[in-house]
């Protein structure tokens, strides 16, 4: 009973996921502004900009719905710190693994979406409608792909419990090499997932000022803030775990500094990205998730039938 | 499907300024747009007819923080003209070395906007370190970065060294290089394009009909150069060519700024290589005849114009300026219309706005009375006491409601 609390809520549960979403935050932004040729924030920003947004006043819209719109930021924290529970970090098996436990993690992630798109539409401003309204468009575009990119692999693997995929992996390294479109894919999602450039248009600051978040201040915007971080964390691990299986034989120090070059491989990817493009429009952005990205994520399924049938030989 | 009307400003992050654009949005396209000025208004015009000439140019210079050098230039222009004064050669030229390098960072700094607003904050960041060296050439030549203060009526205040143009053509060497990247951005960048051309369309005939000018006029085609057409300062003796584009779209203002930008850096060379010995500055009478005078100047943002009328004292009778952004203003709402509202942004910012250099007044009249009128403080107070309370909202209790406000809390 106390261990199971002392992983729920310390270890890796809620306290570690937190910090863990602030450090990778500070890499985040660490990175992206060397490459933009900036210096870049001190290491205690995310931390600081955290404790700062806690401290302040939290102002409600007279119009706004004041339960949905103070209950939204909890359900979205909650339920993106929730999915850690059934990803597999440096270890081969997540904590509370079971078989099925993919589908629970795709359903913990859209979550904040759908709560950033109630959060937008119930403070009834202008900007956050028209963010909301963005958001939950988007949400339809990079969906599926991010699904199907994440599921064709767990075919080869015959399994979907992500502990089961990781461990499939970890003992045959080669057949990773079959995923690579998959990972590039997810990767693209994920970028339209925690809405960075040049998938940021349900916020575009120079539009909508801050999208469903206009209205937010205080605490309410910080656990928004934070719910993004962890958002990163999880989708990060996720991919790891399913496209960068390795070490998790090693003893448990070696595993977790293989974990984490691995999370920094693909926060680095992701920093990369949003460094290198300009925001999308809302339009070109479908577009591009169903003309290039979708089709792209089907061939990734299509080749890891064919290999299922051929290994099966 | 429903329309909503959504006001980008007068606060707003896509705006570095207060301006007002009403756009009537169907979903995510622009039905109807609409420009509202008057935030900013700073009375300059009248301020200039309460100062002597010397002061005056330091206040114009003051209508704009990025082309500062455009305005005094042509304020200066007009007072010469008046006064019959023939500037000396080598202050002719360094009015125009400061010209231009004043181009160069305004068109850096646009970059950098244009960057910044369709969310490509890496080309601001790149754009604005570099913007830097020409900054610090700025500062090297008058002892400031934007407001140099370096004309005076008959001349220029400072000289330059030589080492100072060895400076300026060091530093004019790394600038080019890095432009050249910078259009190869432009021009090859996927994301960059797709948000930049066919944004914001703008035909020849609409560009002529709506009075544009400037890089916004000339990438729908429009050749049109003040530098060229009416020459002032040394443009004569210098050898350039008019950067014209028939993209009319934000893609080809773009195409035609980095090209100004090349020609810019081939004038600034030939300013140098040329620069003439002698005095920099003819002695200007105190007091300027009676007379009027009208100045032409191809500021970055466009055409720069500036009327100056003289009553034969020391201070002017009237100093009217027209700044590039109010010709170019009225072209705005005609290219908001049937873009996306991901787009205004982009769309405002590529006839690179200056609204406090624009910034127009209005005079109230009384549709029956046909006077102006004018009203005292107190009765501008109950004017919209009143105005308020017709409208079902009563002040008169406001205090008391305020105080059990923060009683309750």
């Amino acid at each position: 009973m106390l261990n199971s609390l002392f992983s729920l809520f310390v270890f890796p549960g809620f306290f570690f996921v937190i910090f863990a979403s602030l450090a990778f935050e500070y890499a985040d932004r660490k990175i992206h502004a060397r490459m933009q040729n900036r210096k870049g924030p001190p290491w205690f920003q995310p931390l600081a900009d955290l404790i700062k947004l806690l401290a302040k006043q939290s102002i409600v819209p007279e119009n706004a719905d004041r339960m949905l719109f103070r209950l939204m930021p909890i359900v979205a924290l909650a339920a993106a710190t929730a999915s850690i529970l059934y990803i597999p970090l440096w270890r081969s098996n997540s904590l509370y693994a079971f078989d099925g436990d993919l589908i629970v993690v795709f359903y913990l992630l859209t979550l904040p979406t759908m709560a950033l798109f109630l959060a937008g539409w119930s403070s009834t401003s202008l900007y956050s409608l028209i963010g909301a309204v963005r958001s939950l468009t988007q949400l339809f575009a990079y969906e599926v792909p991010f699904f199907i990119g994440l599921l064709a692999p767990c075919i080869l693997a015959d399994t979907w419990s992500l502990s089961g995929v990781a461990e499939y992996y970890a003992k045959m390294p080669a057949m990773m090499l079959v995923n690579v479109i998959g990972f590039g894919v997810a990767l693209i999602a994920l970028l339209g997932k925690l809405e960075k450039v040049p998938f940021d248009i349900p916020e575009a600051e120079t539009e909508i000022v801050a999208g469903p978040l206009t209205e937010y201040s205080g605490w309410a915007l910080a656990l928004f803030r934070l719910t993004l971080d962890v958002e990163l964390f999880v989708g990060a691990s996720l991919l790891a775990a399913v496209f960068l299986p390795f070490g998790f034989g090693l003893p448990a120090w070696a595993a977790f500094v293989v974990y984490i070059l691995r999370l920094l491989i693909i926060v680095g990817l992701i920093t990369l990205l949003r460094t290198l493009f300009a925001r999308l429009r809302l339009e070109q952005m479908v577009n591009f998730c169903w003309k290039y990205l979708a089709p792209a994520a089907l061939l990734q399924l299509v080749i890891n039938l064919c290999c299922k049938a051929f290994l099966s030989q | 499907m429903n329309r909503i009307k959504i006001p980008v400003g007068p606060q707003h992050p896509a705006l570095k300024e207060p301006a007002n654009f009403q756009l009537v949005l169907e979903g995510e396209k622009i039905y109807e747009a609409s420009v509202r000025l008057g935030y900013n208004h700073r009375g300059i015009e009248k301020a200039c007819e309460q100062r002597s000439y010397i002061q005056d140019i330091y206040l114009v210079e003051r209508v704009c923080g990025i082309c500062s050098h455009s305005h005094s230039t042509a304020f200066v222009q007009a007072v010469e003209e008046i006064a019959g004064l023939q500037i000396p050669p080598r202050a002719a030229y360094i009015r125009t070395l400061i010209g231009e390098l004043e181009r160069i960072h305004s068109h850096l700094l646009w970059l950098g906007v244009a960057g910044h607003e369709v969310g490509f904050d890496t080309l601001l960041m790149y754009t604005w370190r570099d913007r830097e060296i020409v900054m610090d050439l700025l500062a090297e030549l008058t002892g400031n970065r934007v407001n140099y203060g370096i004309n005076t009526i008959g001349g220029v205040r400072r000289d330059v060294s030589p080492e100072q143009l060895a400076d300026i053509s060091k530093g004019i060497d790394a600038l080019e290089e890095r432009t050249k990247y910078y259009i190869q951005v432009a021009t090859e960048e996927a994301t960059l394009i797709a948000r930049l051309s066919k944004v914001g369309f703008l035909s020849h005939t609409d560009a002529l009909k709506l009075g544009a000018v400037g890089p916004t006029a000339r990438a729908c085609g429009v050749d049109r150069d003040m530098r060229r057409d009416d020459p002032y300062a040394a443009y004569a003796d210098l050898d350039f060519k008019v950067i014209v584009d028939n993209h009319s779209d934000v893609y080809g203002r773009t195409l035609v700024r980095a090209g100004e930008l090349m020609q810019t850096y081939g004038m600034v060379r030939q300013l140098v290589k040329k620069m003439p010995a002698g005095e920099i500055t003819v002695r200007a009478p105190r007091k300027i005849p009676a007379g009027e005078a009208f100045s032409r100047y191809e500021a970055p943002r466009g055409e720069d114009v500036h009327y100056v009328q003289a009553n034969g004292s020391e201070k002017p009778e009237r100093v009217k300026i027209r700044a590039p952004t109010l010709a170019n203003l009225s072209a705005v709402s005609k290219m908001l219309e049937d873009n996306y509202l991901a787009d205004a942004p982009i769309v405002i910012a590529a006839i690179d706005p200056c609204f406090s250099c624009t910034d127009r007044a209005l005079a109230i009249k009384d549709a029956q009375k046909g006077a102006h009128g004018a009203m005292e403080w107190g009765n501008l107070r109950e004017y919209g006491i009143e105005w308020h309370r017709q409208r079902g909202i009563d002040f008169s209790d406001l205090n008391k409601r305020f105080a059990k406000l923060m009683e309750k809390n």
